[in-house]
């Protein structure tokens, strides 16, 4: 009877830990990270140029 | 016993907190990925008015595509093409370096595809992106 105390938390540790191995994608970090180097790329920010529409206005004739 | 179980407890919560805490961010500041966002915002001077034009449109896995060669000169047309191709050499290596530098070279596709949504999300009015394997004007 006592071996149970001894192996429930050992099977707990172990199943916890293969979670741990297993690291999920971070779904929401990606997300704003990618909004971060969009913003770089595109000169997209739009806290410091509100009025930036037209990045190449094209001259047609 | 009630020890026991306290410990079962303690050690559940510990590596549930491990787990947490190590997907939490992604790095994306890195030497690597700074010298690549630098080299595609150069490039997008010349590109932003091809995809005014329609030209060049935004494809549904992250990356940029020649959508019709009929909106450029004739002239310009090996210039436009040259522009995609590196545009794309650096696309990919951005995803790649981010997967990598994060320490997760198996994250790169889910990179790719949250970068690929937020490109064609983001992109300004006009402009032309994928959508279901049809291309479509914003």
């Amino acid at each position: 009877m006592k071996k149970i105390w001894v192996a429930l938390p050992l099977a707990a540790f172990a199943l916890s830990a293969c979670v741990t191995i297993n690291i999920y994608f971070p779904a929401a970090a990606a997300e704003k990270a990618a909004d971060k180097i969009i913003d770089e790329v595109w000169q997209t920010q739009k806290t410091d140029q509100p009025a930036a529409n037209q990045p190449a206005a094209k001259e047609t004739k | 016993m009630n020890v026991i179980l306290k410990l079962l407890v303690a050690t559940v919560a510990l590596t549930a907190a491990l787990n947490v805490f190590a997907a939490a961010d992604l790095e994306v500041n890195t030497p690597g990925v700074n010298a690549i966002k630098q080299s595609m915002q150069a490039r997008h001077a010349q590109l932003a008015g091809h995809y005014n034009s329609g030209a060049v449109g935004l494809t549904a896995d992250g990356l940029i595509a020649l959508r019709d060669a009929g909106a450029v000169p004739l002239a310009q047309r090996q210039a436009v093409n040259a522009l995609v191709a590196a545009e794309n050499n650096d696309r990919n290596a951005l995803y790649a370096e981010i997967a990598n530098a994060n320490g997760h070279p198996e994250w790169q596709a889910e990179i790719r595809s949250t970068f690929a949504q937020r490109w064609i999300q983001r992109a300004q009015p006009g402009w032309w992106v994928q959508s279901g394997g049809a291309w479509k004007q914003k």
